[in-house]
């Protein structure tokens, strides 16, 4: 039995330990307020940030790729709505029934379909799954007309690049593929833009104004749960489409180019001789830029790769060939200027019997019988070697190199705007030295007086020099892009001592073309309208043994890979020169009866398409 | 005087109905609304699994407590022993045959119910030592024997729960009982030494924690230190509690966990949710229910006659105290995460049971506040 005082103490201790922790609850109370209180209203503007960070996600969608446009307006590189098929896996009920049916539907090969399965186990659930990502317009249709049996099938529209002239301007715009991991690297630009399926360009101008043109993305925000999953779209904010590029190119010219190229390798290059501006730059063979931009078939890459007429390679810019003969207007040009010769020098060219002897090596003229005595303008006209190894004997291999690196051989015609341009090679005493170790023989000053041994040059670098001879000895600089504001300080400005010196090149090459015994007289255009000047060249790829010489096989009858270059530099029309050419057909034998036709071909549209293009101008200034 | 001490001590039905302590009851009710609520935007603002049955349950054990408030205090009194045997027995029979869930061998099948032992022991080991120190006497009360068995009563089945393994519930029974303790007026000293004890021993006892409940120690230290592991579920609580600012999303509006970045939304991160939708304004008055549903059971202690009464209402209420600010505090990144459910916020049906059974025999303490037991 309990007492009543046992029991008092007892509730006597608990009532003063109650009041004691109801103290203590008070006071913790107060704790978890103030730490709601600090949570909820001061951080409040953290946590939202932290929240709406966790919910909201962006998705940037590929930008839209400017245009390149030809100087007419006409779009050479656009966009196109391409037909692709998506699935989003999740959405489907039967995914394995509706992949076999599309795979009937769209007659998939079963290469391709085990792509796709795999690319589907790679991807969650919810994420799209592109199963083509460019559709014929029957498939697409066919795929439309079957919807009701393909849920969660999206057939989609999608703008992708589209080059309409097909092969005609590859090597001047490259082509656009899938970004990899390489360009992600080198290009902020492309790094901070980048989403999956973006196409970037790989050569050409499409790689080097792939800032102007990639635009800007389009971006849709969206509120997402804790597993990444897309539940509403918030926002959506339209990107830029990329610049537009205009060209100087005409596509006309272009067109007609590259069917003058056709089944053969080469280049041609057109300039407007006073705006530098690029009238046409075409390298064959070329390829159809179009199949890379969904990513080219292995055996079209293979086809492509290993074809020996190289269609990679852009020849108007990256093939250093030999000049040969297109260089003699230079080393005349650079002999007179420097005074050693004046136009009446002369000089007996004794053909193969006598030839040119120096130091035990003999130096022949590409005509058996020799020219007799020959003059200047004769030695341009029939391209005597002859007279030309006397002249860069007189001349010296350095005053020769001082000029022509002022027309502009040895450097970049296009400053940084294709990193593939090659720079050439102009060589002269010093340069040997360095490069090789070696001095200088008098044997290679000879040789590269009739353009041949060291020295090298683009088809490019030729057009530019010959340019520069046709206005009258005045330096350009070549534009691809049309209203480029580059201002250069020497632009104009004059290359010669002299200005009759030019005078007298320019008179020896139109003997070349329009006078009888003319290396390429018989490509000659007679009405004055059309009548240009030019020099031939034919530049060896190997050197002429005595057996060869006693064989004087025809070009037909020699191994491709031992046919020599044809090459032809012309300005016209003559009576007031405004386009000058360069055309170079390797291993196409010589530059009279293989270059020097399609220059005839050439000037024909040009000196027509000249009165369209002033036309275009005119009205282009009346409208502004 | 015969008749009157009768009338007195049996107390007719009505006399008894009149003696329910509204306002306890109101705020269980508004409380358990709140909680439905609540349930009901864990569901997405349907009405599924989770929302129906919480209803179901808090309707059951609601009027499960009302029944209990009408049974004499003294039976409960009698059953204090007994019942703690009883829900011994079901924790070794969980520990043979529970079911397994998540690891951890926590609940017995009724066949109509599964039944978590460990969540009602929180409340019988309550009723337990009251019963004992009811008895015992004053001078007592410090005495070697008193102490042993109490901390006997608290360590078996705490143990019995941590091998489950169930670091928290066994932490809250734990508490329980030294609240009991407390309250009996076992010497202040005890607890300062304890204290000083296990403060001295808590390397040694992580050293036997399990690698996961360390990496919480370690999370709560630092919830930066993984948070898209085991940082996670603080990291989000706390955004999620934060976002809610002054006046809350709104109800339903929770983007925290409609979006699913909050994790046991239904359970322990109950009130995360509650916050998040509700806000500060919001956090506060259900604080507020709390405390006077808290109040209410301490003054029902006060104006109760017998020493068991008074020591059981004080010792619940401290314990249901103590179990929202665990809770609390573990949400709001204050205490590392130890699974401690929101007293009848969070989903559970033991949880509930227990709460009501609690909260039941408090209110029967109100309705034979006369009643002495000897």
């Amino acid at each position: 039995m309990i007492n009543i005082s046992d029991s008092a103490t007892k509730l006597n201790s608990l009532n003063r330990r109650m009041f004691i922790l109801a103290t203590a609850k008070i006071i913790i109370l107060g704790g978890i307020v103030s730490r709601l209180f600090f949570l909820q209203v001061k951080e409040n503007k953290k946590y939202l940030t932290l929240s709406d960070k966790n919910r909201i996600r962006e998705w940037k969608l590929p930008p839209i790729r400017g245009e390149f446009q030809d100087y007419f307006g006409n779009t050479i590189a656009g966009n196109f709505e391409a037909f692709q098929l998506h699935i989003i896996p999740e959405e489907v009920e039967d995914f394995r029934y509706v992949i076999y049916r599309v795979k009937e539907l769209l007659e998939l090969s079963e290469k391709q379909f085990k792509k796709i399965i795999k690319k589907k186990n790679e991807i969650k659930p919810w994420e799209t799954l592109i199963v083509s990502d460019n559709l014929s317009w029957e498939k697409f249709s066919k795929i439309n007309n079957h919807l009701y049996d393909l849920n969660g099938v999206k057939p989609v529209i999608s703008i992708s690049r589209d080059y309409p002239y097909k092969e005609n301007f590859t090597h001047v715009l490259g082509y656009v593929s899938q970004a990899n991991e390489n360009d992600l690297l080198t290009n902020e630009n492309i790094k901070e833009k980048f989403v999956p399926g973006l196409k970037v360009g790989k050569t050409g101008l499409e790689k080097s104004f792939e800032q102007k043109l990639i635009g800007s993305n389009s971006v849709e925000r969206y509120e997402v749960n804790a597993y990444g999953r897309r539940i509403s779209q918030l926002a959506f904010q339209k990107g830029d489409k990329g610049e537009t590029i205009k060209l100087t190119i005409d596509t006309k010219i272009q067109e007609l180019s590259n069917e003058l190229l056709k089944e053969k390798a080469g280049s041609i290059c057109v300039m407007d001789i006073y705006t530098g501006a690029i009238i046409a730059m075409n390298s064959s063979p070329s390829f159809d830029p179009n199949s890379f931009v969904f990513g080219i078939s292995q055996d079209e890459w293979q086809l492509i790769r290993n074809n020996p007429m190289k269609p990679l390679v852009n020849k108007s810019l990256s093939g250093n060939y030999s000049p040969g003969s297109t260089i003699k207007p230079l080393v005349a040009l650079s002999a007179l200027e420097n005074e050693i010769i004046r136009p009446d020098f002369t000089v007996q060219c004794k053909g193969h019997k006598n030839p040119l002897e120096l130091y035990g090596q003999t130096y022949h003229c590409w005509k058996k019988k020799g020219h007799g005595f020959v003059n200047l303008r004769e030695a341009m006209k029939q391209s005597c070697d002859t007279y030309f190894y006397e002249v860069a004997r007189r001349l010296g291999v350095d005053r020769l190199s001082i000029t022509a690196k002022k027309f502009g051989l040895g450097q970049k015609v296009f400053k940084d705007i294709f990193d593939n341009e090659k720079i050439g090679l102009v060589p002269n005493t010093e340069w040997k030295k360095n490069a090789l170790g070696r001095n200088w023989v008098l044997g290679e000053t000879i040789i590269t007086g009739i353009g041949q041994g060291f020295i090298q040059t683009t088809p490019i670098q030729l057009c530019l020099m010959t340019a520069q001879i046709a206005n009258g000895g005045y330096k350009v600089y070549p534009q691809i892009v049309a209203n480029d504001d580059n201002q250069y300080s020497d632009k104009f400005a004059p290359l010669y001592k002299k200005s009759q010196n030019i005078k007298i090149i320019q008179d020896a090459m139109f003997s070349s073309t329009n006078e009888v015994r003319g290396t390429s007289y018989r490509s000659r255009l007679d009405d004055p309208k059309y009548q240009f000047a030019g020099k031939t060249g034919t530049s060896q790829v190997k050197k002429i043994t005595e057996q060869d010489r006693e064989l004087d096989l025809k070009t037909f009858q020699i191994p491709y890979q031992e046919r020599d270059h044809a090459l032809y530099v012309a300005f016209g029309p003559y009576k007031s020169p405004r386009y000058a050419l360069s055309i170079i057909i390797e291993h196409g034998g010589s530059g009279g009866t293989v270059a020097a036709p399609l220059a005839k071909k050439l000037f024909r549209m040009i000196v027509d398409r000249h009165e369209i293009r002033k036309n275009y101008d005119n009205k282009k200034y009346l409208n502004i | 005087m015969y008749q009157h001490t009768r009338f007195n001590n049996k107390n007719n039905f009505f006399q008894k109905f009149g003696n329910l302590d509204y306002i306890l009851l109101s705020c269980l009710l508004i409380l358990g609304f709140i909680s439905l609520a609540t349930m009901y935007s864990t569901d997405g603002g349907e009405i599924l699994f989770h929302t129906r049955s919480h209803f179901i349950k808090f309707v059951i054990f609601f009027s499960m407590m009302i029944v209990i408030s009408f049974i004499n205090i003294k039976f409960w009194f009698s059953l204090g022993y007994l019942s703690y045997a009883v829900i011994l027995g079901m924790l070794i029979w969980t520990i043979n045959f529970g079911i397994t869930a998540s690891g951890s061998k926590r609940w017995i099948d009724l066949y109509f119910l599964n039944i978590q032992p460990s969540e009602l022991m929180k409340i019988f080991i309550i009723l337990c030592l009251a019963k004992y120190f009811h008895r015992v006497k004053a001078q007592h009360v410090n005495s070697f024997y008193a102490i042993c068995f109490s901390l006997v009563i608290i360590f078996v089945p705490m143990s019995l729960v941590i091998i489950q393994p169930d670091l928290g519930t066994s932490l809250l029974i734990a508490i329980s009982g030294i609240v009991v303790l407390w309250f009996a007026g076992l010497n202040h000293k005890y607890f300062f030494y304890s204290c000083l004890l296990s403060i001295i021993s808590l390397p040694i006892i992580i050293s036997f924690l399990k690698p996961y409940q360390k990496l919480r120690v370690l999370t709560f230290l630092n919830p930066d230190r993984d948070p898209l592991g085991a940082g996670y579920q603080i990291i989000q609580s706390k955004i999620a509690v934060g976002s809610g600012g002054f006046t809350g999303k709104g109800f339903l509006k929770g983007t925290q966990s409609y979006l699913e970045f909050l994790p046991e939304k239904h359970t322990d991160f109950i009130f995360t949710l509650f916050s998040e939708e509700f806000g500060f304004i919001g956090s506060v008055l259900l604080l507020l229910i709390y405390s006077i549903i808290i109040y209410r059971v301490i003054r029902i202690g006060a104006l109760s006659r017998s020493y068991f009464a008074k020591l059981f209402c004080y010792s619940f209420g401290t314990s249901i105290f103590i179990y929202i600010v665990i809770n609390m505090s573990m949400v709001l990144g204050l205490l590392p995460i130890v699974g401690s459910p929101l007293p009848i916020m969070s989903y559970g049906g033991s949880s509930m049971l227990a709460t009501m059974i609690g909260f039941g025999i408090v209110m029967s303490a109100k309705t034979h506040s006369q009643q002495s037991i000897a």
